[in-house]
């Protein structure tokens, strides 16, 4: 007669009090560390929303700084953004994706292997005003590209690149291995267990390394101020082609920087709307990346 | 079953990951239209020999081969063109693993790697590999679903299904059968039998029972060395030429 009665069996021992207790903390205080990350995000965007309001329309994105930046808008700012970041995704991306499939898929795990992987980790370390140094040395001495939207987009390009990679590499190792292993064992060769098994499953995993660049090469200021952004560049209203790749352009970021900091008695909410159609632009971008990351993984199946 | 004429030929195989040799120097015969199977306890190197067979072991990095493998007399080792040699050889791994594609792209994607592209080939292909397999009839009408999504024994009768899709002279199964139900583990070992007619079975096992069902002939491997190959029968007697041999099968040994 030791087995307890029937209903005592599930009574509430101290036991399971106190892991219930400790149960209903630990979800509270998770709960609360995730509810942590959205306040700050909230604050800033309706802090700047509401110093920014009497600026933002759309003549401020369409029009020209005035009066030595005080009035006015920011087209040139924004198109020059545009192109800097354009450009220099253009020639990350295609270099950073081969570059890691090369090395995820091909490369066998030897020292030159090891030694890239370890210098892509490093350079992804480097701080960004070392890479505008290197660019101002590389591309706007050496190359002889000038102050220019080619030097700046370069040197943009080589500060985003490690961090593509490196994005890459994760996105081709989340693939199980077992599928390649399938494929081997049909005969099919790494290219095409590439093209119809790896790359499918992992495109959208090397999109969002490659998107997230983009508000980093956006918000960068010290690469293109050493490289091709300049303080004023007059160019014609809500024109979308106004630079050639040789001239100089100005930029959010850099534009930020300028009417906060260099012009005096600026209006007030200029700085605030300049950063708000930078962080528009940049969560724009976002969303545009996450709706295709959606649109492939409805496409992706396993 | 005098002089046959050999489908793979083993000879001095030594194969070593990291410096740590796991197989010791072995040498057998597969011969042609048999299904020669291989059985011993785990680790004793069974799963590797068959990667040495279709040259897999070449994607593990710090594994070293000596020896040779001859496939039909071609040296395995010396072949150019690696591809069309594991086209050569079907191989059916323990673990299912569909292909992230829909059935009818796990089926296909053998043949279509290796260049086939008519619709109607390739349909009348995957219907003949699915039957096989023992899938067709549960899965003819949903072609197009994702081959991940069938349950664990339907996967694996998936890969012999890819096994059999680039019309191997070889089929290497290793472990076929742990994730299927004994229904269907039967029908396959039928299909098996009728398989051999045509091609050349290597089965790696740990259900002893299934080599007695299935082999012409049977090959303890154990810690890497062959402790005995022989016709089945004379494995599973009273009197195999080894006591380890008798022991092992009765489920006696270590």
């Amino acid at each position: 007669m030791t087995s307890p009665p029937p209903t005592a069996r599930f009574a509430r021992t101290p036991l399971v009090a106190t892991r219930e207790r400790h149960e209903r903390v630990a979800k509270w205080v998770f709960f609360a560390m995730s509810v942590s990350l959205i306040v700050p995000l909230v604050a800033i965007v309706a802090y700047l929303l509401i110093r920014a309001a009497p600026s933002l329309s759309w003549e401020f994105l369409l029009d020209l700084p005035r009066k030595g930046m005080r009035e006015g808008g920011i087209w040139p700012a924004f198109v020059g953004t545009l192109y800097l970041v354009g450009m220099s995704l253009a020639v990350a991306t295609p270099i950073g994706v081969l570059a890691a499939i090369y090395l995820h898929e091909y490369a066998r795990d030897n020292w030159l292997n090891r030694l890239i992987h370890l210098a892509v980790i490093n350079l992804a370390g480097v701080p960004s005003i070392v890479h505008a140094l290197f660019g101002l040395g590389a591309f706007v001495y050496a190359a002889r590209f000038g102050y220019s939207i080619l030097s700046a987009s370069l040197t943009l390009a080589i500060m985003t690149l490690p961090v593509i990679i490196a994005s890459t590499r994760e996105a081709l190792a989340s693939v199980p291995k077992e599928f390649r292993e399938a494929c081997w064992n049909v005969g099919a060769s790494r290219w095409q267990t590439i093209r119809r098994v790896v790359l499918p499953n992992s495109i959208s995993g090397i999109l969002t390394g490659v998107i997230l660049q983009v508000s980093r090469a956006a918000g960068e200021t010290a690469p293109i101020m050493f490289t091709g952004a300049v303080f004023f560049k007059a160019v014609t209203r809500g024109d979308l082609f106004p630079y050639g790749l040789d001239d100089q352009c100005m930029a959010l970021s850099m534009h930020l920087y300028t009417v906060s900091t260099q012009v005096p008695n600026v209006k007030e909410s200029i700085p605030y709307a300049t950063a708000v159609v930078l962080l528009g632009s940049v969560l724009m971008v976002n969303a545009a990346a996450i709706a295709l990351r959606v649109w492939l993984r409805n496409r992706k199946r396993w | 079953m005098s002089e046959r004429s050999k489908t793979i030929e083993v000879e001095d195989l030594r194969l070593s990951y990291a410096g740590r040799e796991v197989l010791h120097g072995i040498s057998f015969d597969v011969f042609r239209h048999e299904i020669l199977a291989v059985i011993g306890p785990a680790q004793s190197g069974k799963s590797s020999l068959l990667r040495c067979l279709n040259r897999t072991i070449d994607f593990v990095a710090d594994a070293a081969v000596s020896g040779s493998v001859r496939i039909e007399g071609e040296d395995v080792r010396k072949v150019r063109d690696v591809f069309a040699l594991r086209r050569r050889i079907g191989m059916v791994s323990p673990l299912p693993v569909g292909l992230p594609l829909s059935i009818y792209d796990n089926v296909a994607f053998a043949p279509r790697s290796a260049g086939m592209k008519n619709r109607a080939e390739l349909d009348a292909l995957v219907e003949r590999c699915l039957r096989l397999a023992a899938l067709w009839d549960e899965v003819k009408d949903r072609l197009t679903s994702l081959g991940t999504a069938l349950s664990g024994g339907q996967q694996q009768r998936l890969t012999i299904a890819r096994a059999l899709s680039h019309q191997p002279e070889v089929l290497c199964l290793d472990e076929f059968s742990i994730a299927i139900d004994p229904v269907t583990t039967m029908r396959i070992e039928d299909v098996l039998k009728e398989l051999r007619n045509d091609i050349t079975i290597v089965l790696v096992t740990n259900l002893v029972q299934q080599a007695r069902r299935l082999a012409d002939r049977t090959m303890f491997l154990w810690k890497g060395e062959i402790v005995e190959l022989d016709r089945t029968e004379v494995m599973f007697s009273d009197r195999p030429a080894e006591r380890r041999t008798f022991e092992y099968v009765r489920g006696i040994f270590g």
